[in-house]
Parts: structure tokens; sequence; C-alpha cells
């Protein structure tokens, strides 16, 4: 197993080459309580890079949420520092799509009013017919190409979330935030959704995100799986790169004789 | 067709006809026959049995006040006055007649009384009007007022004035209520700042806020042409009946789904942006039932209103009613009352169609 983790992986550049396009530095999360501080995250480091794609895994309640929101913005940093692209961050924006665990779609408005309402923010001098062709663009890519003006109350769970994956690469981030994006999904949409998912992110090779805690999920979906430990005081335990070759097909995955190594090397991290 | 008949019956809030219609296509036999017992018939039956017992409840009360007059009439003028007072009671005489709950027929003999008056006031109106056309004609070209028809106002146009009363008074609350609601609802510490503002006068009975509204727009308007008696209120209406939007709104917006602010943050949508594309929508459910109340409260309030503002409406023909003491006057209140009822009910409806029509529906994802 040890030999296997330390295998040399051809098709990966060596990371010191890439620029590194999301940094935690000295990362620290403290939520206040009656009987005092609870601290949620403490001392966590860790470097992404530019066009890759890593998944968090964790146990429920490890702080991998609340990273994933102190990345986008929408929650405080108690401590330490977070660089997108080498900017602090401060506050929410663009540059920073989240897919969230719910589509949280606006309901009054439809498939393409709500990918329009991003794209209007991000490309202002475009002209109408463009924002419309590039809303478009993306929800033909997530397969809803003949639904773009149902309401967003009137598509199904699994296409709410498909709108949710367009809506989030139209806006061009730097960095896609993905919180449990599959979390509310039955596992026949899921896969569905992870092949939706991966095919678009392999066109726009858009550095990625995306918390889980499906270890299959994690493996099929990233090209580094960083570990947690769990709370309070949870840091990056461990991580493990996985080399399968990309575009990715899930039964090659599965049937990849390394696959179980290294689901047990997770598994195992987990049940410790 | 017949869906669309069955869309539009919904929207306007008759849905329970939808059964009937589908039971004339032929859908579903047994099913919509049921649903038309339960729900068209059934109702049907209840009225009638309301009906019933008001008329034995007024008969009752009837012969009760005819045998405490006859009574009277014995103990104070002799066996000969009670048998007097008897015979002229079940003569039908109206000088003798007992004063008490009108019966259902009585009240239905009022209201075709009301419309008989109705359509001739009106049929003097148009004579009024023929009369004076080439007089108002001239006096138009010379820059002067037209002469207006200033005769008793029928039932019916009671009706129109108090309805225009009761939308004049929503408006005012609705564009005082909704936006301060927003400001409100955006802000912890505003919506802290005024709590106790809102508690306190959202209990303030009508009659104090006409008092106050008479108080500030009697020194306020001097001019003697405005017409101050509708413009008091229209706006004490108003007043009394916004606190439900107000409140309504405020809760709405600062209860908009976590998930929807943070979007508007991951957009970086700017405040304009943010209230009307995301908040406002988010809330507009809320702000609607805000609004609902606040008509059943403003056509609640309205007849008590014109009632002490002395402004001509169903409040103030319920009162004239009441002193004038006349024989039907009873009768005459109890339509007066079932037309208010209706009205209410119908302004209720009219708002819970334009709701339907207005908001997202969370329900049919």
């Amino acid at each position: 197993m040890e030999a296997l983790l330390r295998k040399e992986i051809p098709s990966i550049p060596e990371p010191e080459v890439r620029e590194e396009m999301l940094v935690c530095k000295d990362l620290r999360k403290v939520y206040p309580t009656p009987k005092g501080d609870y601290v949620v995250l403490d001392d966590l480091q860790l470097k992404i890079h530019q066009g890759e794609f890593v998944s968090i895994i964790g146990h429920s309640g490890c702080g991998k949420s609340t990273l994933l929101t102190m990345i986008a913005g929408l929650n405080e940093i108690s401590g330490g520092k977070i660089f997108v692209d080498k900017d602090p961050v401060r506050e929410a924006g663009p540059d920073r799509a989240v897919v969230f665990q719910s589509p949280s779609l606006l309901p009054w408005l439809t498939a393409l009013q709500n990918v329009m309402i991003g794209v209007r923010q991000v490309f202002p001098t475009a002209s109408k017919a463009e924002k419309i062709e590039i809303c478009k663009y993306y929800l033909d890519k997530v397969g809803l190409g003949n639904d773009f003006d149902k309401k967003a109350t009137s598509l199904s769970q699994g296409m709410q979330q498909r709108v949710g994956i367009a809506r989030a690469f139209a806006l061009k981030p730097k960095v896609l935030l993905l919180d449990e994006p599959f979390g509310m999904l039955d596992s026949l949409t899921r896969g569905e959704l992870q092949d939706v998912l991966l095919e678009i992110w392999q066109k726009e090779k858009i550095t990625a995100v995306a918390i889980t805690h499906d270890v299959d999920e994690s493996i099929f979906l990233a090209d580094r799986v960083i570990m947690m430990t769990s709370g309070p005081y949870a840091r990056i335990g461990d991580e493990l790169t996985i080399p399968y070759p990309r575009p990715r097909n899930r039964k090659d995955v599965l049937e990849h004789p390394d696959y179980y190594d290294y689901r047990a090397y997770l598994l195992d991290f987990l049940n410790h | 067709m017949k869906s669309k008949t069955i869309k539009t019956l919904r929207l306007l809030g008759l849905g329970f006809i939808e059964p009937l219609i589908r039971l004339i296509g032929g859908e579903e036999q047994q099913k919509n026959l049921r649903l038309f017992f339960k729900q068209a018939l059934l109702p049907l039956i209840s009225i009638l049995l309301f009906i019933l017992i008001w008329h034995g409840g007024a008969r009752a009360l009837y012969n009760s006040e005819a045998s405490a007059r006859i009574e009277k009439a014995r103990v104070e003028q002799g066996e000969a006055a009670a048998k007097e007072m008897e015979s002229c009671i079940a003569s039908g005489d109206i000088s003798c007649q007992p004063n008490t709950l009108p019966s259902p027929v009585q009240v239905y003999h009022a209201y075709i009384a009301l419309w008989k008056d109705h359509l001739e006031i009106s049929r003097k109106k148009e004579e009024f009007r023929d009369k004076v056309a080439e007089t108002n004609e001239q006096r138009a070209e010379q820059g002067l007022s037209e002469i207006t028809y200033t005769g008793r106002p029928s039932f019916l146009d009671q009706i129109g004035t108090s309805l225009k009363t009761v939308a004049a008074g929503f408006l005012l609350a609705m564009f005082i209520a909704v936006p301060i609601g927003i400001i409100i609802g955006l802000s912890d510490s505003l919506r802290t700042s005024f709590n106790w503002l809102i508690q306190i006068f959202k209990p303030v009975s009508p009659v104090v806020w006409l008092l106050l509204v008479f108080m500030v727009v009697k020194t306020m308007i001097t001019d003697p042409s405005m017409d101050k008696s509708f413009i008091i209120s229209f706006i004490s209406v108003g007043l009394c009946a916004m606190w439900a939007t107000l409140v309504n709104t405020s809760m709405g917006v600062s209860n908009v789904d976590k998930d929807y602010i943070n979007v508007a943050k991951v957009l970086k949508l700017n405040i304009g942006q943010n209230i009307f594309k995301i908040i406002l929508p988010a809330s507009l459910p809320l702000i609607f039932t805000g609004l609902r109340i606040t008509v059943s409260v403003a056509w609640m309030v309205l007849i008590a209103i014109e009632l002490l503002a002395q402004s001509p409406g169903l409040g103030s023909f319920v009162w004239e009613e009441f002193q004038n003491g006349a024989n039907d006057s009873n009768a005459k209140i109890i339509v007066a009352m079932f037309v208010i009822g209706i009205i209410g009910f119908l302004l209720d409806r009219i708002m819970l169609s334009v709701q339907s029509f207005m908001t997202f529906n969370k329900t049919t994802a």
C-alpha cells in the first residue's frame, strides 16, 4: 500500500511547476458558544493547483462545509488567510462559484433565467443575445437543452441540481466549490450527475473543490482526495493522489486494479 | 376547452363547480358525483338549514314581542285595548307591528324594495342629466363647474362609495406598509427599534384612529371644496388596516431563505438587484397574505368609520336606517349585513386569485 502511494505518476505534472490557485494558510475557525469558544478548524494548511480537481472527505460535522463556505466568502474567517489566485478572500464573489447541496434555484424564475442572473453579473458588457447564448450553452451541456423555459419548481431535484451546475460553470469562476452537491439525490441520479459534472469540467478545466462524504464519489471525481480529521480542531489528516487518466469512465475506474486499495485506504482513515 | 374553464374557475375561487363540469363531460361519474355532493350540495343544504333556523327564531321573537304588546295594552288600558291590539297585529297594520328581528321573507322584500329604489333614483338621475345637459354645456364653455345631481343616493351608490373608500384606504395602506416593511425587514436594528411602535399601534381601535386622523386632517385641509369626510375615512381605514401588511412584509423580508441570500452574495448582486430579484419575489407570498388580511380588516373597519365620520357609504346607510326606525328598517339593515359580508368575501377571493397568479408556488416542486 505504501509503495503504491509513492508511485511515480507520469500523467500528472509535478505539482511544484503548476500555479497555486487556492491556498489556505494557518486557517482557523472559532464559533463562540456560551460555554466558551468551539474551535472547528485549527492550523489548517491547504494548497490547490490551477486546474486541479480536489475532493475533501471527512466525517459529518468535521468542519469540511465550514471550510468550503469560508473559501466561498460566506463564512467569516477567524484566523489565518485564504488566497484565491494570490488575492486574499474577503467576501463572496462570482470568481468562486458555489454549487450548494440543495439546488438553491430561485423558484420564481425559469432554468434559463436562473443561469442568466449570474451571467448578467459576470458579463455585463455582452449583448443580450450573447448572454442567452452562454446560458443555453451551459444548460445544453448539463442535458437541459429542452427545458430552458421550465420554471425551476417544475424540475425534479436532479434537474434542478443540473441547473445549479450550469449556473456555476457559466460564471467562468477561478474556483468551483461544490458543497456535497449530490448529497440529496438518489444513487442513480447521483451517478448521472457525476458524469455530467466531469464531462463539463473536462472542457473547462476549472480548479474545483468538492466536499463529499462518499468515498467512491471522492475517488471518481478527484485528482487528489484530502482527508480531514474529525473536529474539534480539525485539520488535514492525510491526502491521496488518484492518478487515473482523464477523461474518466466509471467502468474503467471501478475495474482498475488499484481502485479497491485506494478505497480501503480512505475507509481506513475514516474509521480511525 | 374544459380544462381551461376549470382552470379559470379555480383561479376565481369557484372550484366547487368543477365536479359538475367534469360530470357533464362524463369523467369518472361516481367520483365526481360524490365530489359534487360534498362541495356544492352540502353547503347548499347548510344554507337552507340556516334560513330555516333564522325563520324559526324570527317568528319566536315576533310572537314573544306581540304577546308582550298585548299584555302591556291589557295592563295599561284594559281588555278592550288588548283585543284591539291583537287584531291590529293580526291585520298586519304597520302602525302596531312588533319591531324585532326580521324574517328571511321580510329581508327579501326589503332587498326588492332597495333594488326598486335604486332603479327609481337612477331614472331620476337620468332625467336630471337630460334636463341640465344644455345648461352644463353652456357652463362648460364659460368655464364653470357642472351642475350635478344632489338627491339622495341609492343603496347601490352607497356600496360604490364604500368600495371607493376601501380601495383608497387599501392603496394607502399598501404604499405605506410594503416599502416600510421591506426597509424594516432588511435591517435587524431597524426592526427592533420600530417593533414597539408596531406593537403599540397595531391593536388601536379604528375609532381612535379616526379621531386622530380627524385632528390632523381638520387642520391641514382648509379648502372647503375638498371632500373632507372621504379623506378622513379613507386615511383612517388605511391606517387601521396597514399593520398586517407591515408585519408580514418585514417578516417575509427578514426570513428569506438563506440559500437565496447566499446565491445573491456569490453573484455579488447590488442592493437594488438584491431587493427586486431575490428578496421581493421570495417574500411575495407572505406580503400577499398580509395584503389579504389588510383588505378584510379595511372592509371591516370601514363600516364603523363611515358611521362615525358621517361619510356616505354602507356604514352610514346602516346607521341612518337604524335611526330612521321605519317599519322595514331592520330588514334593510340585515340586507346591508349580507351585502357587506358577501362583498368582504368577494374581496378576499379577488386577493386570493391575484396572489395565486402573482406568486410562485413552492409546493408544486
